[in-house]
């Protein structure tokens, strides 16, 4: 918090002093700083600094390691789920003015994600505005479980913007906990809310196609993150055979889900909820009948594989250039565009 | 005699031996009940009826896209709801689809999530006898389930012990909206006397706790309503897995009802990659996940999955265990399977039978 001081106007760097705003941890419950998933062994930082907080560490780790194009950081932090809005809104605004100064402006390689107030659409849209000349955020973030149901017509506004300036909309694992994480009530342990992340990417893919948010913004992309893939094959049977029965409550839904998913929705490949990845991956490749949808991710610092084996070996080099490289320059319109800018030497 | 040459014609191959795991009794009018019902109750019912978590007294959260959500041609000429004549369900069900065996699968007024404990239990104990006197009694293909208000632990586990000596009941019933995720410690006396009665519980798609049907949120749709009860049953799975219901029981036997089966090999897999991560959290857990739903739990065919190719549900019964899957039709749904075109690939005689019935059989210890 005390980082993102700088950032705050003479208001809000009042109240965090007068309020001691500082002084709290605000790390999100979907990740316990100490919980062994929440961050690899041998990526902790010294002095109990935050997983993931270092550049340095990250450049060692990640970027030098792996020398991927580019990098696409997605801050989960507790701006985005503040109850008041207002607090959400100048938290947002101030972190995505750090991450643009202490990431973006350090390392060429890094691009990030517009974190939002996603709970008052006139500030998230507002938010995603000031961005917009920026480049180098390239996706809106918002978490799986907020206050609504992701396809809700109040969110709307989000998509058109985000539609228009050629953003995705990055939905990644995280709970605001407005709710149970689970229709049943609240689980008693962290592994259960963590498995639970899984059910909430279908849920709310069901809610966008349902209220037919991708009826309505057809250049719209969305990016499920860290949300264990495997789950996709059971999802697009499911939903297609329910659509097939009860369409006609949502006569504007007029593709089968796993079609519109095919057009619209890509995955991150970490974690991969199989014990043979290679086999899940060409599997899944299989059911959704397309090699396009899947997108290389490390889920730096979180511990989802050892070593360095982020992909299964042995994918083919079509389907290992498809999954590192062509489908995110297909997914991410301003990575595109920089690297085009780089081929030409601008 | 149009039947007996009917039956004469029929090809053995196409000759069907069923046993339908999900068959939803309804009662021509809710007086039906009065006779098991103490004078208390059946005035509570008038006056105040059902206090649940919703905003509707009687009607579900999302209005089905069906009347009753029935199949179209399963309301009785004499009147009455789909499910409510015997007659109808004889004629039109368990005779042409060769049912040997019926579970009923009773849901009106979701006992387990009233609020009023007692008359919530009062509900199960009526309308278990109500099963015996009105569908058992008259039809030897169907049996009952023990239907409990698990939220009165007490009085489920009363409810139990009083119905397990009777053989017309095959199981324990629980619909998965719970108040807490049914794993809880709450719950635990309702394993232990399942267990100690030999009873399986079923947990078959329902009830109303008051949490969103999904853990974003509430959905607008009922496409997304019916979709979610897929997430939910996943979330009771979990529940019971990591909570270590299992471990401590390793004789309980639970089958999972009309929550699909599309999910169940990733969730499997997503359990044990992450309780590798995160054991620590639940050392009570001394086996990967899949291991325990693999060995005590099932799951009822319907609404069977329909992926692109029938590989691919051969596939899926391979990583589920053809053992494990129980054959269901949901009569008389709008979703209803039927045993004849519902499995959209092929299968051997064998296959079918053990889908069909044998595995039924086996669990229920049909002789």
């Amino acid at each position: 918090m005390s980082v993102l001081l700088p950032y705050l106007d003479d208001y809000w760097r009042e109240m965090v002093r007068v309020r001691a705003l500082d002084r709290l941890n605000l790390s999100l419950t979907s990740y316990p700083q100490n919980a062994p998933l929440s961050c690899r062994p041998d990526w902790k930082l010294d002095n109990g600094q935050k997983p993931g907080s270092s550049l340095e560490a990250m450049q060692a780790h990640v970027l030098d390691r792996y020398r991927p194009r580019f990098g696409i950081l997605n801050c989960l932090y507790g701006a985005q789920v503040m109850h008041s809005e207002d607090m959400a809104a100048a938290f947002c605004r101030a972190t995505n003015d750090w991450i643009r100064d202490e990431w973006l402006s350090r390392d060429p390689r890094l691009r990030a994600s517009i974190v939002i107030p996603a709970h008052n659409t006139e500030l998230a849209v507002a938010e995603i505005e000031r961005r917009a000349d920026d480049q180098r955020f390239v996706q809106v973030l918002m978490l799986v479980s907020g206050e609504v149901t992701l396809g809700r017509r109040q969110l709307w506004p989000i998509y058109r913007i985000a539609e228009r300036l050629g953003l995705p909309i990055g939905v990644h694992a995280g709970n605001a906990y407005r709710y149970a994480p689970t229709a049943t009530g609240w689980p008693s342990y962290y592994v259960e809310d963590y498995i639970s992340q899984s059910a909430a990417f279908e849920n709310q893919l069901q809610s966008m196609i349902s209220e037919g948010v991708f009826a309505k913004f057809p250049g719209l992309k969305v990016v499920a993150i860290e949300s264990g893939l495997t789950w996709l094959s059971g999802f697009i049977w499911r939903a297609d055979k329910t659509w097939k029965g009860v369409r006609v409550e949502v006569p504007w839904v007029t593709r089968a889900p796993s079609e519109i998913i095919r057009d619209h929705v890509r995955f991150t490949v970490q974690p991969i909820d199989a014990p043979d990845e290679m086999e899940a991956i060409l599997r899944l490749i299989e059911h959704l009948e397309s090699d396009e949808l899947f997108l290389f991710s490390t889920d730096y610092p979180h511990w989802q594989f050892d070593g360095d084996s982020v992909l299964p070996e042995n994918l083919s080099g079509a389907l290992l250039r498809k999954i590192t490289s062509e489908n995110a320059l297909a997914t991410y319109p301003r990575l595109a565009r920089a690297e085009r800018l780089m081929e030409i030497g601008v | 005699m149009s039947i007996i040459e009917l039956d004469r014609d029929t090809p053995a191959e196409t000759k069907l031996r069923v046993i339908d795991c999900d068959i939803h009794p309804a009662m021509t009018a809710w007086t039906e009940v009065h006779p098991y019902l103490a004078k208390q109750w059946i005035e509570h019912l008038s006056v105040y009826g059902s206090h649940l978590r919703h905003a509707f007294s009687e009607a579900l959260t999302h209005p089905r896209m069906s009347p009753d959500a029935a199949r179209v041609d399963a309301y009785p000429d004499e009147g009455g709801p789909p499910g409510s004549s015997l007659a109808l369900m004889r004629s039109q069900h368990l005779d042409p689809n060769g049912v040997e065996f019926g579970m009923l699968i009773p849901l009106r007024w979701n006992p387990g999530s009233q609020r009023n404990l007692d008359f919530g239990v009062a509900l199960t104990q009526a309308m278990n006898t109500w099963q015996i006197e009105r569908w058992v009694k008259n039809e030897p293909r169907l049996r009952a389930s023990v239907l409990i208000a698990q939220e009165d632990t007490a009085g489920s586990v009363a409810e139990i012990d009083a119905r397990a000596s009777d053989p017309n009941f095959t199981q324990i019933l629980v619909l998965p909206r719970t108040d807490e995720p049914f794993g809880r410690r709450r719950y635990w006396p309702i394993f232990e006397a399942a267990v100690r009665n030999n009873l399986p519980i079923a947990i078959h798609v329902g009830g109303t706790n008051g949490h969103p049907s999904t853990g974003g949120g509430w959905p607008s749709y009922y496409m997304e309503e019916h979709h979610a009860v897929a997430e939910t049953m996943q979330a009771v799975l979990t529940s019971l897995v990591f909570e270590g219901v299992f471990e401590r029981f390793p004789k309980l036997r639970v089958v999972i009802m009309e929550g699909g089966l599309g999910w169940i090999p990733s969730l499997s897999a997503r359990m044990d990659k992450h309780w590798t991560r995160l054991r620590s959290e639940v050392p009570h857990l001394k086996r990967p996940p899949s291991e325990y739903i693999r060995e005590q739990v099932w799951f009822t065919t319907q609404p069977m999955e329909e992926p692109g190719r029938a590989s691919q549900l051969i596939d899926l019964f391979d990583r589920i265990g053809w053992d494990r899957l129980l054959f269901s039709t949901d009569y008389p749904h709008w979703d209803f399977d039927d045993p004849r075109y519902a499995f959209k690939a092929p299968l051997s005689e064998a296959q079918r039978d053990q889908l069909l019935y044998r595995n039924a059989q086996a669990f229920y210890g049909i002789r």
